[in-house]
């Protein structure tokens, strides 16, 4: 039986001013169900990229390897379909909707994906009871379902609605690309509880970060090391506190 | 009889026949100054980005008397079912550019009155310097004449334009005329629709005396078909309130034309409005608001989203005379391009002669944007409705400057009726 997320040999490249740039070059990652994973690595190293390129972001290009989600083949679904089956990437930089009614974009987004699933739609009453006290657990300000998609907001407030939707949306495959930068440390505790709140045998997380400090809330299962757009090295918890002391320098040294 | 029989040749001998037989000092006038320009090309500059082929070769006939009951019926029910609201509202009908009685629901705080009756052609129109308006003053034959009293507050009225045609075409030039005297408020809510080739060349004088206010919603969802070329002339008084917008949905080829003029201090003028428009159509809006006095204010934001082959102009000037100090004026004009046949033709233009003023302008050209379709599609939003979604946002965002709750919910119901679930591009 296939893993729950296996990613063998993932190579993607993207169309720099005309030019080809390879950013992931053999990307090997296993993720079993009810883990958290955390991937460090330097800036440049790819660790977004490989987010993007898993949440079918199609500036991307896949030019070798695989990547299977429960089975199917992720890279060759649609990204509302990758979300319909279970799979959510926490944005490091949430985007700004204009004129997008926070509400109307989280019932839109659940309705899509709960008819994709094939469940019932949510009526606008039931859905916002429910919108209303997952934002509370979060102690996002009442208001912020009202505003347009993340206009306005603070960046701490980009990242607790990007754990809202997360919430919502119910994945089994969550991806926090750096969900914690930027985020004093009671925020960082709430939006930690939040993915805590999700954590079951069927639930995983691949979390993207440069801090110990969100680690010391999530206790992450495997933490892999990722530079030059492959993972050079796994390991316990153990291996995020030394990085967070010692740098990336010595890691890099050993494989180099 | 007079000087027009030698000179019809052209675009103008659509309307020979028609224009040979005038009656009126007027009327004459205006069909010698139409003779003498003809129809605008594209060498005269306010007609440069949008031509009058759509007006063919056809002559163009005048309506009958009389036009199938259930036709207009169901016309009419198309405008009013849009909103629940809507049908409750006092309307004046008018069907091929007269006056429909049997239709109309008039409003009881306002006099009222038919052009048809004592036809009065104002003093703002200028038929020596626009061919169009040239065209409405000889051709003229009804229209809607509104006066609010001082003082009162008229709620809202819809004046409601049906065009009802065949093949053959037919052309009606309604005059319209609105005043809303000192301290008086109205919302008026203009919609024109139709169905077959027509025609629609209404030209609307507008007075707003001093401490009035003028909410005033035009909604274009003409047949697809017709030819629909309006001016609109809006005469602002002292600390009064002219806020217009315009939504423009239907027609082949539809202008809509405003010239407001602060006339007294502390006026304000909106001249905002949004279009949607695909296939073949084009869609006009061309404004030019005059600061003739000091400490007015004058706000235009227009957006526009384009699909297939449509074509979208968007002339605006702001013309600040010397005696307008304080002038503080503002324009932009957005467009979104869904395909990359759509176009979108926009020239802004500031002339200022007063040195204490404070006016703005831009204008973007965009097409949708990739982070933002990405990521509704990362939440499980299938690409058409995230495309919707985004389409709808940009034109809401001007939809939200239209004050008026009522008008506001019309033109968001009429735009949900209209456009649901067609995000893709044509």
């Amino acid at each position: 039986m296939s893993q729950f997320l296996e990613i063998s040999g993932l190579c993607a490249q993207i169309d720099a001013d005309g030019q080809k740039k390879q950013i992931l070059r053999g990307v090997d990652l296993s993720i079993p169900p009810g883990e958290v994973h955390v991937i460090m690595g330097p800036n440049g190293s790819g660790k977004s990229t490989l987010s993007y390129v898993l949440a079918g972001r199609e500036e991307y290009e896949v030019t070798a390897g695989t990547a299977t989600f429960h089975g199917q083949d992720l890279l060759a679904m649609e990204p509302e379909e990758r979300a319909a089956a279970g799979l959510f990437l926490a944005f490091q930089s949430p985007i700004e909707l204009p004129g997008v009614n926070n509400a109307n974009f989280l019932r839109t987004a659940v309705n899509a994906v709960r008819r994709a699933r094939g469940q019932d739609e949510l009526d606008a009453v039931a859905f916002l009871k429910m919108a209303r006290e997952a934002a509370k657990a979060l102690s996002m300000a009442p208001d912020m379902l009202k505003r347009n998609v993340n206009v306005g907001f603070s960046g701490g407030e980009k990242k607790r609605n990007e754990v809202l939707q997360m919430t919502l949306l119910q994945p089994t495959f969550a991806i926090l690309d750096e969900t914690d930068s930027g985020l004093d440390v009671d925020a960082l505790r709430i939006v930690a509880e939040g993915v805590n709140r999700l954590r079951a045998p069927t639930f995983s997380a691949l979390v993207i970060t440069h801090h110990q400090k969100l680690l010391d809330y999530l206790v992450p299962d495997r933490i892999h090391v990722m530079a030059r757009g492959r993972i050079i090295l796994s390991g316990g918890p153990e291996l995020a506190r030394q990085i967070d002391q010692e740098g990336y320098t010595k890691f890099l040294a050993e494989v180099a | 009889m007079n000087a027009l029989s030698k000179d019809m040749s052209g675009p103008l001998a659509l309307f020979a026949n028609r224009l040979n037989t005038l009656a009126g000092a007027e009327r004459q006038s205006a069909a010698g100054a139409l003779a003498r320009t003809g129809l605008p090309d594209r060498k005269v500059e306010a007609w440069h980005y949008t031509t009058l082929r759509a007006l063919g070769k056809q002559d163009y006939a005048a309506p009958p008397m009389q036009v199938e009951a259930s036709t207009v019926r169901s016309l009419l029910d198309g405008v009013l079912q849009a909103h629940p609201a809507m049908a409750a509202l006092p309307r004046v009908v008018f069907v091929n550019g007269r006056h429909a009685p049997a239709f109309s629901a008039l409003p009881d705080d306002v006099d009222l009155s038919f052009f048809a009756d004592d036809p009065q052609f104002g003093q703002q129109a200028a038929p020596d310097r626009d061919p169009l308006v040239a065209l409405n003053t000889a051709l003229a034959e009804d229209g809607l004449v509104l006066r609010v009293p001082a003082g009162v507050d008229a709620g809202h009225v819809m004046l409601i334009s049906l065009g009802v045609a065949g093949v053959d075409p037919l052309s009606f030039h309604p005059r319209h005329t609105v005043v809303v005297e000192k301290e008086a408020h109205l919302r008026l809510i203009c919609v024109q629709a139709g169905q077959g080739a027509y025609f629609h060349n209404p030209v609307t004088d507008i007075q707003v005396e001093d401490g009035a206010t003028l909410e005033h919603l035009t909604l274009q969802t003409e047949g697809a078909q017709a030819v629909s070329l309006g001016t609109l002339y809006a005469h602002v008084g002292q600390q009064s309130v002219y806020d217009s917008f315009v939504l423009g949905l239907g027609g082949q080829l539809v202008r809509h034309e405003v010239h407001a003029r602060l006339a007294a201090t502390r006026g304000v003028v909106h001249v905002n409005g949004a279009q949607r428009l695909a296939g073949q159509q084009v869609g006009d809006i061309t404004s030019v608001i005059t600061h003739a006095a000091s400490d007015c204010t004058s706000r235009q934001t227009v957006r526009n989203v384009l699909d297939g082959h449509a074509r979208g102009v968007f002339q605006g000037k702001v013309l600040v005379e010397r005696i307008a100090q304080k002038t503080d004026g503002y324009q932009m004009n957005q467009a979104l391009l869904l395909s990359p046949e759509a176009e979108i033709d926009a020239k802004p233009e500031l002339e200022i002669y007063a040195d204490d003023v404070r006016c703005s302008h831009g204008a973007t050209v965009g097409a949708l944007d990739d982070d933002q379709l990405f990521y509704l599609r990362s939440r499980g939003i299938p690409e058409q409705e995230a495309r919707q979604m985004l389409i709808d946002a940009f034109l809401d965002e001007a939809i939200a400057l239209v004050e008026d709750a009522t008008a506001q919910t019309f033109c968001r119901a009429v735009m949900a009726a209209r456009f649901a679930g067609k995000g893709e591009s044509a």
